[in-house]
C-alpha cells in the first residue's frame, strides 16, 4: 500500500464519519424538536451537510472520472433542492395553520424597517 | 479505484452503514406519530435523503461506483415528491 493510497482511505474516512455524524444528528433534531419548523431546521441542514459530505467521500475514493464525477453532481444537486424542499414545506405548514411555539410570532409589518430587517 | 482498502476502513463503513440504517428506521417515528401532515413530509424526505446516503456507503463497501448514480436518482424523486405533497397540501391538486 503507498502513502498515497493511505492517504485516500484516511481522507475517506473521515468523511464518512462527519457524513453519519450529521446523519445522526438531523435525525435527533427530528425525533426531539417540539414543533415542525424547528425539526424543519434541523434535517434540512444537518441532513443535506451528511449525504453532500458521504458524497464527498464517494468522490475521494472512485476518482475524479465515472461515479466520481456523479458524486459531485450530486452535491450539487442536493445543494440546490434541500433548501428548496425545506421552503415549500414551511411555507404550506404555516398556510394550513400549524402554530409556532409559544412566544414566537410572525413578524409584523410595522416592525419591518426600510431596510427589510426586523427591529 | 482504490485496490485495497484498510481493514480499518471496511470496519468503519459497515458501522456507517448499520448507523445511517438505524436513523432511517428511527425517522419512520415521526412519520407515523405526526402530529400534522408537514411532520410527515419532512420525516419522509429525511428518510428520503438518509437511502441516499446509505446508496453512496454501499457504493463504497462493494466499490461499485453505479449505486452512486442510483443515490442521485433517489435524490431527485424525493425532491420531487416533497414539491408535489407540499403543493397539494397548500392548493388541493397539483396540476391546473
Amino acid at each position: 500500500m503507498t502513502p498515497l493510497d493511505m492517504l485516500q482511505a484516511v481522507v475517506v474516512g473521515v468523511l464518512v464519519v462527519t457524513g453519519t455524524f450529521f446523519l445522526l444528528v438531523g435525525t435527533i433534531g427530528l425525533l426531539r424538536l417540539p414543533n415542525v419548523y424547528n425539526r424543519l431546521h434541523a434535517t434540512s441542514k444537518a441532513t443535506t451537510l451528511g449525504a453532500a459530505s458521504l458524497f464527498l467521500a464517494g468522490f475521494a475514493y472512485f476518482g475524479p472520472r465515472g461515479a466520481g464525477l456523479t458524486s459531485l453532481v450530486g452535491i450539487v444537486f442536493l445543494f440546490l433542492t434541500a433548501p428548496t424542499g425545506a421552503h415549500m414545506i414551511s411555507r404550506s405548514a404555516q398556510k394550513i395553520g400549524v402554530p409556532f411555539v409559544e412566544g414566537v410570532s410572525w413578524p409584523a409589518s410595522e416592525d419591518i424597517d426600510e431596510k427589510g430587517e426586523i427591529d | 479505484m482504490a485496490s485495497e482498502l484498510p481493514a480499518v476502513l471496511t470496519t468503519l463503513l459497515d458501522a456507517a452503514l448499520i448507523i445511517a440504517s438505524a436513523v432511517t428506521l428511527l425517522a419512520a417515528y415521526r412519520v407515523i406519530q405526526g402530529p400534522t401532515v408537514p411532520d410527515r413530509v419532512v420525516a419522509l424526505d429525511t428518510i428520503g435523503t438518509n437511502v441516499v446516503a446509505i446508496a453512496v456507503l454501499f457504493a463504497l463497501t462493494t466499490d461499485t461506483g453505479l449505486f452512486v448514480t442510483v443515490g442521485l436518482v433517489l435524490a431527485i424523486i424525493g425532491f420531487i415528491s416533497t414539491i408535489t405533497v407540499a403543493r397539494f397540501v397548500t392548493e388541493g391538486d397539483i396540476i391546473q
